[in-house]
């Protein structure tokens, strides 16, 4: 079945594919770190338990997507020479350094302080735990802040040099290559992105519970905790989410006319399409709704301000229109539902009635893979939107594959997608299993094996809530 | 001594810190059906759970400052080794996934069992596999390789698989001697006599073998005047392996392993002999292969201010899980 496709496209499927699954993983993750740290830090400073149990209710969570996340990273950091080595070839001067540093000052210290934050808490007390976890949320981010700078430089590359043989070198400047001109707007949009997915989950969570028992405290804590960050973080999303639309139109002009579906260019004033079928044929918008002038008064904040549409791109240098279309416009809408429940949670905490309101409730379990949906239409977006260059402007993708051949690719393709849909798929299923059961008081952590169930006064935790534990001796010590 | 050279270096230290912590990882991975279900088991995974992650992250370094320091051997061996890096790494997905799942299913444990073996025993052999393909040569045209597809299969490749495998399941053998007690570790005792012999008999196969592939690797070891400088190297091997075989056999607790690190040692400065100073032989030397002197000044700085930092925390988080498990293990 795979006769029909090149090698090439099959190389782009694959990347695709894999880092598309590896985005869901560290989009939570490094939301749900700092949760964990949040949670941990609170309990340390107000001693109350609830917390406690909150934090080993998560970190359950956290160690199956922390895994799942790593070893479908790995894969990642071999891909660009397996399948990209000519664009590994010419680009490794310039984004090799930056991602030895993301290994270098990310990586290790997750990996690093992981096993402490996990198993550690009886080995070093609860400070230095503390400190691990920090660590471990801090790597989270430190790690966000390398990749991100090694993509934004492939989409606005500044601070190089070109040599002789082609390949890219670094100017005198490392830090034009690092703080390349849209990578603080991306960064900024892209951690608050993975903090929203996080909060949406968290809050989806505790309003299934809720929904069941109104009076579960663990629940209605880490549903208010996730409804502050909705309606806190929400609104500071959508501005740096228009921030990073204008730098994108100043730097890749022609992505932005194929999120706004503008094939021809509006001398006074572009309509803003709202919905319609962008038709790369023929060149127009079919059954567009539009409302006159409004993208140039968003874009340049002037209702009658020219705007250039994709007409005035050579075709060769034009991306694909549908796609960038519609997951803008996915990513969009779900941010607007976001900021709905982040402002209908504000009403419902006025009138204290926050966890008194069942629809609220089913909507906020409704929308927790919200903000996965969003991450990855978003991240459709600006790499759809960057084709047809790998590098904007000065590599293109179709040059910058691996001389393999299709049959290679088509196989590791298939196996990938094989592998990733069942691992991933199974470690999903924990995860929603461990979500299923309501979060309650002496939770037990990431603690497995010999070890038994802890006995903390008053509860002691039967079988069925720690089925992983079910089988083992009991034991009197307590741990993480 | 120039930065091309320094940076040789400190990929080898890393491919070196990788190959030992996480080949005792794999080992225990590769010996894993041969433990009894239930206790013994779970000791031996809850002996690497904490540090396994951290292990792992060498092999990113390995390979990500391979793509940083020698960006052109990296955009040349991994298309040269494709099927062996794929294989590996989804391997390495099984391996590090059962971590976690086989806890969170006790119904299906004996299936997450089979795939951390499985996906352990996996990449072992294709990490070895692709060291092989390496040795062997890799026809390099401009800038990209050349080879055939299946260049990367042949007897000496699979004997390298092999031998890595062997050298895995030795380190991950006296490791257990190490963090087990009781009959968990007389059995790893029994594993690693045989992990042991197996893998000197593999390592110097595949020392012999190396010497017939090309008349450059033959006479970096026997003519005069190498072979002055280059015959410790065998020699040391030698007293290490059959001190190590001593060590077991007198029921040491952690020496066998120090001497099995000590082995693999030797066993990468052999290496380093018989490819310098390439980095792809026959063709590429490290310097054709080499970033410019920005992107390697660059790192080194990074390289000097983290490492000791990452040495430190590693370390630590080593002393914090000291001691036998299950005794004061994890709980």
């Amino acid at each position: 079945m795979f006769e029909i496709f090149d090698a090439l496209l099959l190389a782009r499927i694959q990347f695709a594919f894999t880092v598309s699954f590896h985005f869901f993983f560290p989009a939570f993750s490094i939301g749900l770190a700092s949760y964990l740290m949040v949670l941990e830090g609170l309990w340390l400073k107000t001693g109350n338990q609830l917390y406690l149990d909150l934090f080993k209710y998560w970190i359950k969570i956290f160690a199956i997507a922390f895994a799942m996340g790593v070893v479908s990273g790995i894969v990642m950091s071999y891909q660009f020479g397996t399948n990209w080595s000519v664009f590994s070839d010419v680009a490794g001067p310039v984004i090799g350094p930056l991602m030895a540093y993301e290994v270098l000052t990310a990586f290790f210290l997750e990996a690093g302080f992981l096993g402490v934050m996990l198993f550690g808490m009886n080995k070093v007390g609860k400070k230095l735990h503390f400190f691990a976890t920090c660590m471990v949320a801090f790597g989270t981010f430190v790690s966000a802040f390398w990749i991100l700078s090694v993509n934004s430089w492939m989409q606005t590359p500044t601070g190089f040099e070109i040599a002789a043989n082609g390949q890219f070198l670094p100017g005198p400047s490392w830090w034009d290559i690092v703080f390349n001109p849209s990578f603080p707007y991306r960064l900024v949009h892209t951690v608050m992105a993975a903090y929203l997915t996080t909060a949406f989950v968290v809050g989806g969570v505790g309003a299934w519970h809720l929904l069941k028992d109104k009076a579960n405290l663990h629940a209605r804590k880490m549903f208010s905790m996730a409804m502050w960050m909705a309606a806190i973080v929400t609104p500071l999303q959508i501005f740096a989410g228009d921030m990073h639309g204008l730098n994108t139109l100043e730097h890749q002009p022609a992505k932005v006319m194929a999120m706004e579906g503008h094939f021809e260019s509006h001398p006074d004033g572009a309509p803003l399409i709202l919905f319609g079928i962008p038709d790369s044929e023929e060149r127009t918008v079919h059954y567009a709704i539009e409302i006159p002038k409004l993208s140039s008064l968003i874009l340049k904040h002037d209702w009658n301000a020219p705007l250039d549409g994709l007409d005035t791109i050579p075709d060769d240098e034009e991306p694909p229109v549908g796609m960038v279309f519609w997951s803008f416009r996915i990513m969009v809408g779900i941010g607007f539902a976001m900021l709905g429940i982040g402002l209908w949670s504000l009403y419902g905490r006025f009138r204290k009635r926050l966890y008194d309101m069942p629809w609220l409730h089913r909507a906020a379990v409704l929308m927790a893979p919200s903000g996965f949906i969003a991450v990855l239409a978003g991240w459709i977006t600006t790499e759809v939107g960057r084709q047809p260059y790998v590098i904007y402007g000065l590599l293109r993708t179709a040059d910058a594959a691996s001389p393999l051949d299709a049959p290679a690719v088509a196989a590791s393709l298939l196996a990938f997608i094989l592998v990733y849909f069942t691992v991933f798929g199974i470690g999903v299923w924990y995860i929603l299993r461990l979500m299923a059961k309501p979060p309650h008081t002496g939770e037990l952590g990431a603690k497995r094996g010999d070890s038994g169930p802890i006995r903390t006064a008053g509860i002691t935790p039967g079988p069925t809530q720690n089925p992983g534990h079910a089988e083992t001796l009991p034991t009197q010590k307590e741990d993480v | 001594m120039d930065l091309t050279v320094i940076w040789a270096f400190i990929i080898a230290f890393a491919v070196f810190a990788y190959v030992v912590m996480d080949g005792f990882d794999l080992g225990i991975g590769i010996l894993f059906p041969t433990f009894e279900v239930g206790r013994e088991r779970d000791r031996a995974m809850n002996s690497i759970a904490p540090v396994w992650d951290g292990n792992e992250t060498w092999l990113v370094l390995g390979g990500g400052g391979l793509f940083a320091a020698f960006p052109l051997a990296y955009a040349v061996v991994l298309p040269a080794t494709y099927p062996l890096i794929i294989a590996m790494l989804l391997g390495l997905v099984f391996r590090g996934v059962a971590f976690e799942y086989r806890w969170r299913d006790p119904a299906h444990r004996r299936f997450w069992d089979a795939a951390f073996s499985g996906g352990s025993l996996v990449a072992a052999m294709a990490q070895g596999m692709t060291l092989g393909a390496l040795l062997q040569g890799i026809d390099v045209v401009d800038r990209a390789y050349a080879g055939s597809w299946f260049d990367w299969l042949t007897p000496y490749t699979l004997l390298c698989g092999l031998g890595t495998v062997a050298g895995y399941a030795l380190l991950g053998s006296t490791w257990l001697i190490w963090k087990l007690d009781g009959e968990g570790q007389a059995h790893a005792r029994k594993l690693a006599l045989r992990a042991a012999l197996a893998t000197i008999a593999l390592m110097g196969a595949v020392s012999l073998y190396n010497i017939t592939l090309n008349s450059e690797y033959a006479a970096r070891w026997l003519s005069a005047p190498e072979i002055y400088f280059v015959a410790p190297v065998p020699v040391l091997t030698g007293i290490i392996a059959l001190s190590m075989i001593g060590a077991i056999r007198k029921e040491r607790n952690s020496k066998p392993f120090w001497l099995a690190l000590a082995l693999f040692f030797f066993g990468m400065a052999g290496l380093g002999v018989t490819m310098w100073p390439y980095v792809v032989p026959p063709g590429l030397t490290i310097w054709d292969a080499a970033a410019p002197e920005r992107s390697q000044i660059f790192m080194l700085v990074g390289v000097a201010i983290t490492m000791p930092l990452i040495i430190g925390y590693t370390a630590w988080a080593y002393w914090v899980f000291r001691g036998k498990v299950g005794d004061e293990g994890y709980h």
